[in-house]
């Protein structure tokens, strides 16, 4: 199968952020980027679908500046086979925008299959892939955490709040991926090595008109300091009592 | 930990890319296990087949010998990122890919290298080296193991070896032997010898106080019948094995940075959290001071193994500056992690935390592959032009 993969590249989740001084960004002064984690789930689904399959192609796509080349060609250590940079100067806040390039790169590609991760774990917008999807008038399948592909058709199985569900739908299609997807592999030292002669292209990425801006960004306000009622089981009532009347969660 | 100094700056992508995928794998599959290892006295053979898939084993040796092809600096992180799990792991990785796949590659017949090579970088073929002998430690040349040459070209050895790390796994041995009952050390040649081969012994050495998570064992060969092409070619007289020690200590000087990187990490977030007098410890000058010297110290060890890294990938680099680096970097990260075991208090000498267990382990480190006071004399001949030796 011929099959897409979106990745994006963000900072570590793991950093402790700082709002930069214009007020509507993160100061990426020392951050370390890596892809993001549902992408890697989403990259690791297609190398091993194409590996179950027999021969097939595995690209992946990232939307950016040049650093975006990094996780790409962690992609291609990982076996992707070749890359696409839609370059531009940074990543607009607007999905749309993002989508309507995707959509532009993706139309010709002649992909039986294009993966996201579910969303972005820095932007959270889980917005790219369906929007994408829309645009290219293709079945969508979103937080998907199983796969099976069989004869041009897919069946997906969604974790939902307490539930699960089961879609079926034909190829091609758009399909975001969840947990329960294989973790991504970890890029071989001869794989980063082989990543170097693969092809990266890179585009200018024909973006969609902005709409949505980031006015402001604040970091969540400081939790403020627990409170010890007491020691041992003589503590418990009074626990409860405040669990019950004060937190009100019981 | 934090790159205090940008030198993170001064690494390719791929370099980083290396390391990034050997970090992830120790955090996820070594540290998990590591502690307990330690305690049991195991090397965790488990680690094995991910360790070749990834490709650590003889990684800056040649793509067509089934290797990675990275260059040196690459290797030297490799062997950073292993040690921050532990010495036991670094160790057994510099022994199959430095101390084994090294001599085979240098000084190895085209068809063993052919024939070992892809085995061992494939983790299906574990090796050992032995040079050391019980009464020859610091001064190799002296060994009295011998190989004597048959009438049909075949050989015969005999002797013993002490303190060779996989040892009693091993598959293959690179065994220093000299030849034919000339005892200089000009007669010192490489064999290739299959474990198997009747007359071969390997036993364990037990009561280790200090790489715990590693085999160490004792080698003993009577009348060990070897064929004719057991012998590595290319190999001849001290300079040979010293040659696959200048490639070990180099990835040593890398490695010891690892596990001192881990004990700096472990101390600053005890200092970070640790409350007592109603503050946490790290507000106190005194483990402030702790915390500085051990971050300034790493600094430089960082510095000077990536000039040394840079010199031999250049073809510069001379054994004397290896020296250097190996006898600074695993003394600064001896005191790196005896500091950070007493930050941690009586936490400090539980399995639980890392440091005790790299303190002890890198007692070895300072110790194996060229002694501490060995690295001095070798830079006091450098320097003076006298020899401390003779």
């Amino acid at each position: 199968m011929k099959i897409a993969v979106c990745i994006k590249r963000v900072p570590d989740m793991e950093t402790r952020f700082k709002i930069a001084a214009s007020g509507s960004s993160v100061d990426e002064t020392g951050l370390k980027y890596d892809m993001s984690d549902f992408d890697g789930y989403a990259v690791e689904t297609a190398l091993q679908l194409n590996e179950k399959q027999g021969p097939g192609e595995t690209v992946v796509i990232s939307l950016g500046p040049d650093v975006v080349q990094e996780q790409l060609r962690k992609a291609l250590s990982m076996g992707a086979d070749r890359a696409v940079q839609l370059k531009s100067d940074r990543v607009p806040a607007d999905g749309l925008a993002i989508a309507t390039a995707l959509a532009a790169e993706l139309k010709s590609g002649g992909y039986d299959l294009i993966l996201f991760g579910r969303q972005a774990v820095d932007s959270a917008n889980a917005t790219v892939g369906p929007m994408t999807a829309e645009l290219l008038d293709l079945p969508c399948a979103t937080a998907v955490s199983s796969l099976e592909i069989a004869n041009g058709r897919a069946t997906a199985r969604r974790e939902l709040e307490g539930a699960a569900e089961v879609v079926e739908f034909s190829l091609p299609a758009i399909v975001s991926v969840d947990e329960g997807m294989p973790r991504a592999r970890y890029p071989s030292l001869k794989g980063i090595m082989a990543a170097k002669k693969k092809p990266l292209e890179v585009r200018p990425a024909q973006l969609g008109e902005e709409r949505i801006t980031i006015e402001k960004m604040e970091l969540p306000p400081e939790r403020a300091a627990g409170r010890i009622v007491g020691e041992g089981p003589a503590a418990v009532p009074e626990l409860v009592r405040l669990l019950h009347t004060e937190a009100k969660v019981l | 930990m934090q790159d205090f100094f940008d030198i993170d700056s001064a690494l390719s992508e791929e370099e980083r890319a290396v390391r990034a995928s050997v970090r992830q794998f120790v955090d996820e599959r070594i540290l998990p296990i590591i502690g307990d290892c330690y305690v049991e006295g195991r090397f965790p053979n488990e680690i094995i087949p991910g360790l070749a898939e990834l490709g650590v084993f003889g990684a800056n040796l040649p793509e067509e010998y089934g290797c990675a092809g990275l260059n040196n600096v690459s290797y030297g992180l490799i062997m950073q990122e292993l040690e921050r799990g532990d010495s036991g792991i670094r160790s057994f990785a510099s022994v199959q890919g430095a101390l084994v796949m090294y001599p085979i590659f240098a000084f190895g017949s085209e068809e063993q290298k052919k024939h070992y090579l892809p085995k061992m970088a494939a983790g299906e073929i574990i090796g050992c080296f032995g040079l050391t002998e019980p009464d020859y430690g610091s001064n190799p040349s002296g060994m009295i193991t011998m190989a004597n040459e048959q009438a049909d070209g075949s050989w015969v050895l005999n002797g013993a070896k002490m303190w060779i790390t996989n040892g009693s796994q091993a598959k293959v041995a690179i065994v220093w032997a000299k030849t034919n009952g000339d005892k200089s050390d000009k007669s010192i040649r490489g064999f290739v010898v299959p474990t198997d081969t009747p007359g071969f012994t390997a036993k364990d050495q037990k009561g280790k106080l200090s790489l715990r998570a590693s085999d160490t064992s004792e080698l003993v060969f009577q009348d060990v019948h070897l064929p004719k092409d057991a012998i590595l070619p290319k190999s001849g007289g001290i300079k040979s094995p010293l040659m696959c020690l200048t490639q070990a200590r180099y990835g040593i000087s890398w490695g010891v940075i690892g596990a001192a990187m881990a004990c700096y990490e472990e101390a600053l977030t005890y200092a970070t959290s640790r409350v007592m007098f109603d503050k946490a410890i790290g507000g106190f000058q005194l483990q402030q001071q702790r915390l500085a010297v051990m971050l300034t110290e790493i600094v430089k060890a960082q510095l000077v193994s990536l000039h040394l890294g840079r010199l031999k990938d250049s073809g510069k680099l001379t054994p004397q500056q290896v020296s250097l680096a190996k006898r600074n970097n695993c003394d600064i990260a001896t005191d790196v992690a005896r500091e950070a075991r007493r930050l941690l208090g009586a936490n400090g000498i539980l399995a639980e935390y890392a440091s005790m267990r790299h303190m002890a382990n890198l007692e070895s480190v300072y110790t194996y592959e060229g002694t501490h006071d060995i690295h001095t004399l070798i830079l006091g001949q450098a320097v003076t032009g006298l020899s401390a030796f003779n």
